[in-house]
């Protein structure tokens, strides 16, 4: 499991080792949703969409 | 043989479809659809297979980069008719009557006044759904006039032009739980019972429905199978109600079907299944 620290409050956000990119991580502290950007040697996270009425299967 | 898979959310479902490509030798590339810029003249410089699975999050995204897709000629899963659609409950609801596949009664309204005075004549309990969206968002019981009037109000304040349009359903008298049938091609792969969570009575699997295996019957599988080509064919979720009265009836159709709740259950591979055919499905 490697660690990321949330943009918003620092808090740490756990990433798991078979995440990919475009999933979806939470900040256990403050709750804001991130994408991860980019996993390699460092992992980058984007403030994820918000849900959109159009959204769904 | 390759496969590109494009994305705006990785969900469980992708990751499952990346696994099994992978399993099966395929080379796979996630494009991630927010990254996506499309020119109609010389330009277009992509790296994607021929065989596209659409996968993104949002209908509209998802639909009309289908559309562009296919206009650089690539053979996307599902195909825009087919997304459009399925991703629309009236055209979903038009083409199943249309091709006799049985389903709910459905009526529509284009007004206010119109979709007021349209289910004091029908009477209630009613469905209101959105023509819109998914994972049972905005689907409300109306089981009286003031409910109905007070829905309207609601819709009426509402930005969006397509909350103008109503669709109305019967309230179809069923037992606690739906059936989500995943059709691949000509194939009814697996099918499971959704049950509703305590205090709710949608089945989505996306509000805490739970699953269980339901047994393919013939009757099932004929009216999957129909319901399924009704629409264009392709990967599908295919969406019925055991009315006590009428029997089995089709009420919606996923185009971007979610399967974490089937496979949770099922016996069979669903996302090799889709990975197989689409393929097989390039091959023709």
């Amino acid at each position: 499991m490697r660690k990321v620290n949330c943009p918003e409050c620092d808090g740490e956000i756990k990433v798991p080792d078979d995440a990919v990119k475009g999933e979806i991580v939470a900040c256990p502290d403050c709750g804001a949703n991130y994408e991860i950007e980019e996993i390699g040697k460092e992992i980058k996270i984007k403030p994820a969409e918000s849900v959109g009425e159009d959204w769904g299967e | 043989m390759g496969i590109t898979i494009i994305y705006d959310r990785v969900r469980w479902e992708e990751k499952a479809l990346f696994d099994a490509a992978n399993k099966m030798s395929h080379t796979v590339n996630m494009i991630d659809a927010k990254d996506i810029t499309i020119v109609t003249h010389n330009g277009n410089s992509h790296n994607y297979f021929d065989t596209i699975l659409q996968r993104c999050i949002s209908h509209y995204r998802g639909l009309y980069l289908t559309a562009c897709l296919e206009f650089l000629n690539k053979h996307v899963i599902n195909s825009y008719h087919t997304s459009e659609i399925c991703g629309n409950k009236m055209l979903t609801s038009l083409y199943l009557k249309k091709n006799n596949v049985p389903t709910p009664k459905t009526y529509f309204a284009f007004s206010a006044e119109a979709a007021n005075e349209l289910a004091s004549k029908i009477g209630y309990p009613l469905v209101l759904k959105p023509l819109i969206g998914s994972w049972g968002r905005m689907v409300v019981p109306i089981r009286d006039q003031e409910s109905m009037e007070f829905m309207i109000e609601v819709r009426e304040e509402d930005q969006n032009p397509l909350n103008r349009i109503y669709y109305l359903q019967e309230f179809v008298n069923r037992p606690p739980r739906d059936i989500r049938a995943i059709v691949v091609g000509e194939q009814v792969i697996t099918a499971i019972y959704r049950y509703a969570a305590s205090g709710e009575w949608r089945t989505n699997i996306a509000r805490g429905g739970k699953a269980e295996v339901c047994n393919i019957t013939n009757e099932l599988e004929d009216i999957c199978i129909k319901a399924a080509k009704a629409v264009g064919g392709g990967v599908l979720g295919v969406d019925l109600m055991e009315d006590i009265k009428n029997g089995l009836v089709v009420h919606e159709i996923n185009n971007t079907v979610e399967f974490k709740g089937a496979a949770s259950v099922s016996n069979k591979d669903i996302a090799a299944s889709i990975i197989e055919y689409a393929i097989k499905s390039e091959r023709r």
